[in-house]
């Protein structure tokens, strides 16, 4: 999509594949070298000092997370890829996959050197055939090659890395699903703690790891983590991959530096809204993100002010809606999709969407009230609060991001707000405009 | 139908792995030419693994990537979430229900098409998209979903001729 200078990175060239042979005339594997050389400790080092944070959504500290798990007693530990990419509006896992899949082999086995582990696997979707396919036949030329096995480069630091492929569904995303997924049980999310680097896989330290998180690791370890941290700002360190959809000029995938503002997003990457339409709303984070008024868009793309004005950075993805839409319909097809994915497990998640959706079809069937908007609100509060895990406290998120921001477009659907003669349902709209 | 030598060769190249079982699974189901867990599958892979049917049933169940019912030659994947579903899902999906007679979730009588809405391909910068078996289509118009069903059934019909030349 053009503008990104290529010193980023993943400098994202569209319709190019990086194969072994390219990835090695340019550089690649210098990084998994140079650790094996200089050793765990130092390279470790420069991954706390680039504060890479974790872009799977929760933003950890990689460097840290790394470390809990190579200070563990136990020496038996593994590193788990999350390549479950199941958020709607989310591409960037599947490129870096698709496109510069060395980049990620080499990451994830620099990690695992860090973390002292001797087997890994990659969870990729089952949605994502082509990925599967590419990464595996990636893995047995790493193989040959030597840069995956026994005895890399001599260092005596064996590794083994094997594909697990997920079976469609959302939740198995959430680490401790899919923990529970790779161990051959339904993917239901367990208790934390213990978290994952204290007893993960088979009860052992296990890193895990988003793609991108993981894609990162070379690029730190062979430009140094300052390169890294100038790429961003202060606050927030590096570039962050978006994927850009809905009602604007140019949808695609981008790599932007931290800092960057949302509106400059949509404006210089993704061309503005469509001739003739203005933005109503931009949903950040997929599905399990907040959907963000016009106002808030001048908001920087960093932890710490996206945190401040309640925006989720999630896995980047960017949504844009424009004035021809509907609020209610859009949070409808989430609050469809959370259903389907919820486990069942709780009963705010199960119950409380349930609910919610219900609420939600006679609203938009014109056959509720001012009451139900506030039920609704009650609800929202309860799903955001007692959801056992992430999936149904996402949903709350969501839900409420809506009803703070566009409340007046659920009033304006209420009985009390429509014209009874006519079916009009102006009333409310032209008062609040 | 599966013979049970393609399910214990599957499970044996899995290790004969309990845990892997939702890899055997997905595995069996690719080798079915209707694409699908079938009852004697299931009955095969918890003999051989040594695992209760409920287990079996339970594991596959909750994945929506399994399927216990059988499916056509070409599986039609519809993405419902919001980014396709803005711009413009329900008429596409419409018009492949209209032009093969179905519904989603349901499979053409002569066994060729099956229609199931499911979650994001990853494909949203070129919504609303579909996949047909592993092969994604973009920036669909009910036109273009229409054109491309008539080219699946074309090469279904040569297919089945160059086969039956062949023999
Ligand atoms: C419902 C749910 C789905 C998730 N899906 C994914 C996913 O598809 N990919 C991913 O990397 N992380 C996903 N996560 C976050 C993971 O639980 C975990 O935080 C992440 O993989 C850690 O990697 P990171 O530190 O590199 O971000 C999901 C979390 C929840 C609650
Ligand atoms: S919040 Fe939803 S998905 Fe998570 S455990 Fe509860 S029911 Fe399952
Ligand atoms: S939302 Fe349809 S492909 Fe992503």
């Amino acid at each position: 999509m053009g503008k990104t200078p290529l010193d980023l990175v993943f400098n994202i060239e569209p319709n190019v594949f990086v194969s072994l042979e390219e990835y090695l005339r340019t550089g690649g594997y210098a990084a998994l070298a140079k650790s094996l050389s200089q050793g765990a400790e130092l390279s470790l080092r420069e991954i706390i000092n680039s504060d890479l944070r974790g872009r799977g959504g929760a933003a950890f500290p990689a460097g840290k997370k790394i470390e809990m798990v190579r200070g563990n007693a136990e020496t038996t530990r593994y590193i788990i890829c999350n390549a479950d990419e199941g958020e709607p509006g989310t591409f960037k896992d599947r490129f870096i996959m698709t496109h510069i899949p060395f980049q990620l082999l080499e990451g994830i086995t620099i990690a695992a050197y860090l973390s002292g582990a001797s087997q890994g696997y990659i969870y990729v979707r089952h949605e994502y055939p082509e990925a599967q396919g590419i990464l595996i036949k990636a893995i047995n030329q790493a193989e040959e090659e030597g840069l995956l096995g026994e005895n890399i480069f001599g260092s005596g630091f064996s590794f083994h890395l094997e594909l697990f492929s997920g079976a469609g569904s959302y939740l198995c995303g959430e680490e401790t699903a899919l923990l529970s997924s790779i161990e051959g049980k339904k993917g239901r999310p367990r208790l934390k703690p213990p978290y994952p680097t204290q007893s993960g896989l088979w009860n052992k330290p296990t890193l895990i790891n988003n793609v991108e998180t993981l894609a990162n690791i070379p690029k730190i370890i062979e430009k140094g983590a300052s390169w890294y941290r100038s790429l961003g700002t202060e606050d927030s360190s590096g570039t962050k991959l978006i994927s850009l959809s809905g009602d604007i000029k140019k949808r695609g995938l981008i790599e932007v530096p931290f800092g960057i503002s949302f509106a400059e997003i949509i404006n210089d990457f993704g061309g503005g809204p469509k001739e003739g339409r203005k933005i109503k709303a931009v949903n950040i984070g997929g599905a399990s993100g907040v959907l963000v008024p016009p106002e808030l868009l001048d908001t920087p793309l960093e932890y710490k002010a996206c945190a401040q004005a309640g925006i989720t950075i999630g896995s980047g993805a960017i949504f844009v809606l424009d004035d021809t839409r509907s609020i209610l319909d859009n949070v409808q097809n989430r609050l469809k999709f959370f259903l389907h994915e919820s486990c069942g497990k709780c009963t705010p998640c199960r119950e409380g969407l349930r609910q919610a959706d219900i609420i939600l079809d006679k609203l938009i069937a014109g056959q509720a009230g001012v009451k139900d908007v506030d039920t609704l609100t009650r609800y929202t509060g309860a799903i955001q609060e007692a959801s056992f895990c992430g999936l149904g406290q996402a949903a709350g998120n969501t839900l409420r991001s809506s009803l703070t921001y566009y409340r007046e477009e659920y009033l304006a659907c209420c009985q009390e707000n429509r014209k009874s003669a006519g079916g009009e349902d102006l009333a409310l709209m032209e008062e609040t405009a | 139908m599966m013979s049970s030598t393609i399910v214990q060769d599957i499970i044996h190249q899995h290790g004969g792995d309990k845990a892997l079982l939702l890899q055997v699974l997905l595995a069996v189901q690719d080798a079915d030419p209707q694409k699908y867990l079938s009852e004697e599958s299931v009955n095969e892979i918890a003999r051989i693994l040594e695992i209760p049917r409920s287990r079996v049933y339970s594991t596959a169940s909750f994945y929506s990537e399994i399927s216990l019912q059988p499916r056509g030659i070409y599986l039609i994947r519809v993405c419902t979430n919001a980014p396709c579903e803005n711009a413009g899902k329900a008429l596409v999906l419409q018009a492949i229900e209209k032009e093969l007679g179905i519904g989603a979730g349901q499979t053409t009588s002569d066994g060729i098409f099956t229609v199931e809405c499911v979650n994001c391909l990853g494909a949203c910068y070129m919504s609303p998209a579909i996949k047909v078996n592993d092969v994604i289509y973009g920036d669909l118009t009910p036109e273009k979903a229409v054109k491309i069903i008539a080219e699946l059934r074309k090469e279904y019909q040569d297919g089945q001729n160059t086969s039956g030349s062949c023999i």
